[in-house]
């Protein structure tokens, strides 16, 4: 009696166990389906619609395949640590993917990214791309993990009608770090209840203040760097970078910036600080070349005025030393999984997002710079976006983060150090403390001091 | 007449699918973090792909960690304001107050405050920071009233995720308490009442010996679950600004997911286990030491 209970126990285990294990095979060997995962976030859904076109022109080209969108609803940080967690496993990693070129080097090394210089080298259309460019996908071991979907450049962007009415030239080209603070203390005098000089702080923004701030800073000093490629050591501690911290001091004791309690407030990046710009509450920011994507028809706050209005400046260096000005350019790629079922698939894919066509289209919608020179060419980009050819005049000095394993760990310290200093924190401490963390990230015997 | 007790086989068997469900949903994942606190094990980059072996070097690193000092003290103070005194106190007083009152008035003031606790938490979360953000309803109200505001959220963090976590939860103690305050026979407070006590005294020498169990109780419960709280804090403050209200739960998160330090933040993991296990034991010997 007992044994037989036992038995038929058994056997509904066995059961149960056999039907958990169904359930948990799912469709991976459907080779014809390719799934492709992006970010969509807020208003930012240029990226969507463009790959919601590419998804039904592909689709028609070649029947029996299925585009599988996923997009991914998260700021960038959370999209990052969303798409690194599907990629950790064969199952729900996607074939196509949207990645930032700062975490190429990282995902390599973590096995999660598939090369594609053999499939590169059958596409004609590679030579299209700027070779600079190029870089953006490359890891350290040399070869190519992902094709770059645009680039972009930093610098000042100024509001000329404040500029007139608190008597400054509109043709502003400041040549120091110094002559950047005298003019936003000249605009704080005339209009107190203007932010005088935006600058991308706190956590809410994550890479953006590491990047646009600090990085723009440090570039600019006789230090010059965050990491030497000669001796293949991290900088830290670094004497530029607690010059940079000491200018954040500055911007946001002397109440020039955005308040504290603006910074800490995920809102106020996201979409109050545009609407603030087009109703003329900003004079300076430190940005970059895709904020006309922000203010063209369709975009976040549409303002057609700001072609009038927002004069451009590239950001000086700290003492007008040469070349006397400092841009950084990033840029995401797209890229393929190495769990990929279906690779042959993805690359065509792929390639299909960023043809000529696929580019032009993605450059105007998402004010990227061209990465294409068929593209870069096209009358159709300048006559939408007058500011393409300034901040296409950067290319030639700007410079790229070094993207290493270790890079998003040196970030998340750079802008906690950047987080400390806007609140009120010591610069020289702050920047000692950063180096501290930094040792402990890299490793003692990959620091040097600068 | 002695029954046989039922040897393993009799209970074993039945039971079997239940272990085996537990031992893959429960037991399986916290033995895989209590691995993974000994590795580095990283979300990209080379640990991501062979995470080793490092030891104890995880807890060494959390032990001079000034931020998870932080944090534990925040956790601790969250959880003491918003569970132990808030929701605790705040449902008793509420439960006692709508102790035989007219209907309607216990209908209005029990949906109000079931009404913050039947909101899902993000919800309830997204409602509390347009009340208290920096242009939101409370500083428009003080600004009628012809008093400044200021952004709730950034001067006064702490208070703010505890008051949101209070308004949360106080529902659950509230029917936690009336349904013990039911079971207090009326007579008792009757007699108390003849013997002169007033109200204080027969509540504190009458309703709460008898309700003490169920106080107990509710105790753990809210305490463990408040010291998990992570969306209500995060869509507020996300821990700021700094690490202002920066709690163990948002610490972990904060670590293993923004840093994609995977071991670190299930070593914080275990810390967090530590802490509720200490308020858990504190409960417990509370129990046992009743009569």
């Amino acid at each position: 009696m007992t044994l037989n209970r036992l038995g038929r126990a058994l056997v509904t285990t066995l059961l149960l166990t056999s039907a958990l294990a169904g359930c948990g095979g799912g469709s991976g060997d459907d080779t014809d389906r390719i799934r492709v995962v992006y970010q969509r976030y807020g208003t930012g859904i240029q990226l969507d619609q463009h790959l919601q076109q590419v998804k039904k022109t592909f689709e028609q080209d070649n029947p029996g395949t299925e585009i599988e969108l996923v997009p991914v609803v998260a700021p960038e940080n959370e999209y990052l640590s969303k798409v690194q967690l599907m990629l950790r496993s064969p199952r729900t990693a996607p074939d196509v993917l949207y990645e930032d070129s700062y975490n190429v080097n990282a995902d390599v090394a973590a096995g999660y990214l598939h090369p594609l210089d053999d499939q590169l080298h059958g596409w004609p259309e590679w030579n299209q791309f700027v070779e600079t460019t190029k870089q953006a996908g490359r890891a350290v071991d040399g070869r190519i993990y992902g094709v770059p979907m645009g680039t972009d450049t930093r610098g000042l962007w100024f509001n000329k009608r404040l500029f007139t009415e608190a008597g400054l030239p509109t043709d502003w080209q400041p040549k120091t770090w110094a002559e950047v603070l005298d003019t936003a203390r000249t605009i704080k005098e005339k209009h107190p209840d203007v932010i005088a000089l935006d600058v991308p702080a706190g956590k809410p923004v994550g890479e953006a203040a590491a990047m646009q701030t600090m990085e723009m800073l440090l570039y600019g000093t006789p230090t010059a760097d965050l990491y030497n490629e000669q001796s293949e050591r991290w900088v830290a501690p670094s004497a530029g970078f607690t010059d940079a911290l000491r200018f954040v001091r500055e911007v946001f004791r002397e109440g020039l910036g955005p308040t504290p309690a603006q910074v800490a407030d995920p809102q106020y990046s996201k979409s109050t600080k545009e609407e603030l710009t087009r109703d003329g509450k900003i004079a300076i920011r430190l940005d970059g070349s895709w904020l006309p994507g922000n203010w063209i028809p369709g975009g976040m706050v549409e303002w057609p005025d700001w072609v009038e209005v927002m004069g451009m400046a590239p950001m000086p260096t700290q003492h007008g030393q040469p070349p006397g000005k400092v841009s950084l350019s990033g840029g995401w790629v797209l890229s393929i999984s190495a769990h990929s079922q279906n690779k042959h698939g993805a690359f065509a894919f792929l390639t299909k997002a960023l043809d000529r066509e696929g580019s032009l289209a993605y450059a105007i919608a998402a004010s990227q710079l061209p990465v294409r020179r068929d593209v870069a060419g096209d009358p159709k980009l300048a006559e939408r976006n007058p500011s393409t050819a300034f901040w296409a005049g950067l290319l030639d000095i700007t410079r790229y983060r070094p993207t290493l394993v270790e890079y998003p760990k040196v970030s998340e310290e750079i802008q906690v150090a950047m987080d400390r200093v806007v609140n009120g924190a010591d610069p020289e401490q702050a920047g000692r403390e950063w180096a501290v963390r930094v040792r402990q990230v890299v490793g003692p015997d990959r620091v040097e001091e600068g | 007449m002695r029954r046989r007790r039922p040897g393993v086989f009799a209970w074993l068997p039945p039971m079997v699918p239940t272990f085996l469900l537990l031992g893959l949903f429960f037991i399986g994942p916290i033995l895989w973090a209590a691995y993974t606190a000994f590795t580095n094990a990283a979300l990209s980059g080379p640990a991501a792909r062979d995470p080793e072996f490092v030891g104890w070097e995880n807890f060494r690193r959390a032990l001079h960690d000034p931020n998870l000092a932080n944090a534990v003290w925040l956790t601790v103070l969250f959880t003491f304001g918003s569970a132990v005194i808030g929701q605790n106190c705040l449902g008793m007083l509420l439960a006692v107050l709508m102790q035989r009152r007219n209907q309607v008035i216990r209908a209005i003031v029990g949906m109000l405050v079931v009404a913050a606790w039947v909101l899902p938490e993000i919800v309830a979360a997204f409602a509390l920071y347009a009340f208290l953000s920096g242009d939101g309803t409370l500083n428009a109200v003080l600004t009628t009233l012809g008093m400044e505001g200021q952004n709730w959220l950034f001067t006064a963090p702490m208070l703010a995720i505890i008051l949101g976590n209070v308004w949360r939860g106080t529902a659950f103690s509230m029917l936690i308490y009336q349904a013990a305050l039911s079971d207090v026979d009326v007579e008792l407070l009757e007699a108390a009442q003849v013997d002169g006590a007033g109200p204080l005294r027969r509540f504190w020498h009458v309703v709460l010996p008898i309700v003490r169990r169920t106080v107990m109780t509710n105790l753990m419960l809210i305490t463990l679950q408040t010291i998990g709280v992570f969306t209500l804090i995060y869509v507020l403050t996300s821990g700021g600004p700094g690490t202002a209200s920066q709690t163990l739960p948002l610490l972990m998160y904060d670590r293993a997911f923004e840093f994609g330090e995977i071991a670190y933040g299930t070593a914080i993991a275990f810390v967090l286990l530590g802490v509720g296990a200490l308020f858990s034991a504190i409960y417990a010997r509370a129990l046992r030491a009743e009569v």
